[in-house]
């Protein structure tokens, strides 16, 4: 049982209100992730969760349980670090042991539950190693290691393959995916990367300034952001915004039309501009088109398509695919019903 | 840009080195070797550096005169009693200043910094009247405290520097793992702080030994460490320059070899932070 609730919980540092007013519900089980840019306030978030840091009003339940004024170790709960964390003058062996010696287990128990989690995580060979003499990818996995040995509650991670290279990041995001398809136990995962959000998430949180923008699953985000934020931010490229004229002919403050929901043609469209940079990739172009009266959009066409710079180009939105904002930056008509 | 020193820079600057190191050094080689000599020679002049007769008579005559073994005695007591008494509160100390600061910890530290810019004649007399008052005076309890409370700002200032370069991430992490605080100081701060402490007590126990202000105005006899077992010999029937030789470097001695043993910890923790 792993289900987490937060309500009306803020947090203030001096003056600076961190995180304000926020509800929140983890199902059992669930991989949530917390995403959002640099400084909203996600790491505060965890770290309340995790007991790190007192909520400055509003109340945390972990199965029903009030924690809120429970220290760390009581909630239950294992987390992971961005720095890893690893205690440096121990080897493997014992910073994975290190939580089950805290919790006063005998040693034949602790060393089946390392031995277990080193052969899940292929450390096996290193469990003599001090932490120094480990690869990034390996600190990384005794991180984890020290995390599972004690089946929490829930786990949380804190940004946990920032550290990482680019492959090395790829393969451990599935390494975690996969352990929680396993192990089933609810996770927290805080990441700025909306990839690492959308494909890894049952359900995203997106955070900005310390407010909740909007809750659901990568697809509900993708197809029906609530507002301008959530938009801008979920989906790569980012969402072409579209002002002014154009938009108020359709009653709005702002489209926003996808890159991948934009069809081109040489000869007839809603919006006629000229082919600035194209971007090839092999199995998709972005194609970048400076159209008039309106500014930049930018467009994905699958596969390759050879077009030169400056030629004439016309873009519309696909039927169905086009949002539209209010004043106030929230949706007014979700996927645009109107064409 | 790899800097790149040329060959002559080089030798000037050896030769440089070798002589500022000599200088410093050489105070001491001449107390130890003035100790060696009889009164007499040590004061000829010109003095004689290596060819005199040398002579155990004065270490034999210090030793007829004073009991070196109790100022030894009463050396070690303060300063290790002074070290370990300021270690129980500065660990402490420290470690919620560089983990747990709040608005006033720098002003604090600052505070605590600056009674050390006070020159010590500056409550000569209140601590004076206070010992004599408690009984105090010249009791091996009264100057450990004095000991204690004089560098315990510049311990509590080491150890913070040391604290701080440790990542709170680890200790926090040692939280999640259900460390309680106990445990969490035990099994993770101290093994990874052991270098700093180390070093702050060694500096210490060095500063303890050597303090000569408060050592010899609050003692007379009983509590008299080895600085004022060197200061009996300076003073009273006038100057014997062999003899206060012979008991200068017998006070230094014990200090000296700690030190020399000690100089790898020495130098690491006094440098630990700087170069990362
Ligand atoms: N201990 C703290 N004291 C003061 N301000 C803090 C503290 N921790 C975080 N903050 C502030 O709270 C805001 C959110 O920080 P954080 O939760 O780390 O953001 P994120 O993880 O989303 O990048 C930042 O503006 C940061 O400066
Ligand atoms: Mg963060």
């Amino acid at each position: 049982m792993g289900n987490i609730r937060l309500s009306n919980v803020s947090k203030t540092f001096g003056t600076q209100e961190v995180i304000r007013d926020l509800n929140l519900n983890i199902e059992d089980g669930e991989f949530v992730v917390f995403v959002g840019p640099s400084g909203c306030g996600k790491s505060t978030l965890l770290r309340l969760i995790a007991g790190l840091e007192d909520v400055s009003d509003g109340r945390i339940e972990i199965n029903g349980a009030d924690v809120t004024d429970l220290a760390p170790a009581r909630r239950g709960l294992s987390m992971v670090f961005q720095s890893y964390a690893l205690y440096p003058h121990m080897s493997v062996r014992s910073n994975i042991a290190f939580p089950l010696r805290m919790a006063g287990l005998d040693k034949a128990a602790i060393d089946r539950k390392v031995a277990e989690a080193a052969r899940v995580l292929n450390l096996t060979d290193y469990l003599t190693r001090k932490p120094r003499q480990l690869s990034g990818g390996q600190r990384q996995r005794v991180a984890i290691g020290r995390a599972i040995v004690r089946e929490p509650t829930a786990f949380l991670f804190d940004e946990p393959l920032s550290n990482l290279d680019a492959a090395l990041r790829v393969n451990m995001r599935l390494e975690i995916s996969e352990l929680h398809q396993q192990l089933g136990t609810t996770m927290i995962y805080v990441t700025h990367d909306q990839i690492e959000a959308m494909t890894m998430a049952d359900k995203i949180v997106v955070l900005n300034k310390g407010v909740v923008e909007q809750v659901g699953s990568p697809m509900e985000l993708y197809r029906t952001p609530a507002n301008l934020f959530v938009a801008g931010f979920i989906g790569s490229p980012r969402m072409n915004f579209i002002n002014g004229n154009e938009a108020a002919k359709v009653g709005a403050s702002v489209i926003g039309v996808r890159p991948e929901h934009m069809t081109m043609s040489p000869d007839d469209g809603r919006w006629c501009g000229e082919v600035g940079v194209a971007e090839h990739l092999g199995s998709d172009t972005f194609l970048h088109v400076k159209v008039d009266g309106i500014g930049q959009i930018t467009a994905r066409a699958p596969g390759e398509i050879d077009l030169r710079h400056g030629e004439k180009i016309f873009l519309s939105p696909e039927p169905g695919k086009m949002h539209l904002f209010g004043q106030n930056g929230e949706i007014v008509s979700a996927s645009g019903a109107v064409s | 840009m790899a800097r790149t020193l040329t060959p002559k820079r080089k030798v000037a600057f050896t030769v440089l080195a070798w002589v500022l190191g000599l200088l410093i050094f050489f105070p001491i080689l001449w107390t130890v070797l003035t100790s060696f000599k009889t009164e007499g020679e040590a004061i000829a002049n010109p003095p004689s550096f290596l060819f005199f007769d040398w002579t155990l008579e004065n270490y034999t005559e210090v030793q007829e005169r004073s009991n070196y073994l109790r100022h030894v005695i009463n050396s070690v007591v303060i300063s290790f009693g002074s070290t370990a008494i300021g270690l129980l509160i500065a660990v402490p100390a420290a470690w919620a200043m560089a983990f747990s600061p709040t608005k006033r910890t720098k002003g604090i530290l600052m505070w605590m910094l600056s009674t050390k810019m006070l020159p010590a004649v500056g409550v000569m007399m209140p601590i004076y009247l206070i010992f004599r008052d408690l009984g105090l005076l010249d009791t091996l309890l009264g100057l450990t405290i004095v000991m204690t409370m004089v560098n315990l700002p510049i311990m509590v200032w080491m150890l913070y520097t040391y604290f701080k370069e440790i990542p709170g991430d680890i200790l926090e992490a040692a939280r999640m793992d259900g460390a309680q605080l106990g445990q969490e100081i035990l099994y993770v701060l101290a093994p990874m702080a052991v270098p700093g402490i180390a070093s702050t007590c060694l500096l210490n126990i060095i500063l303890a030994w050597n303090e000569a202000f408060w050592t010899l105005n609050l003692t007379a006899a009983d509590a008299a460490p080895l600085t004022a077992f060197i200061a009996s010999y300076s003073s009273p029937e006038g100057l014997f320059w062999a003899k206060l030789s012979a008991a200068s470097t017998m006070a230094i001695a014990p200090i000296l070899i700690l030190g020399w043993f000690s100089q790898r910890q020495l130098v690491r923790g006094l440098t630990f932070g700087a170069v990362k």
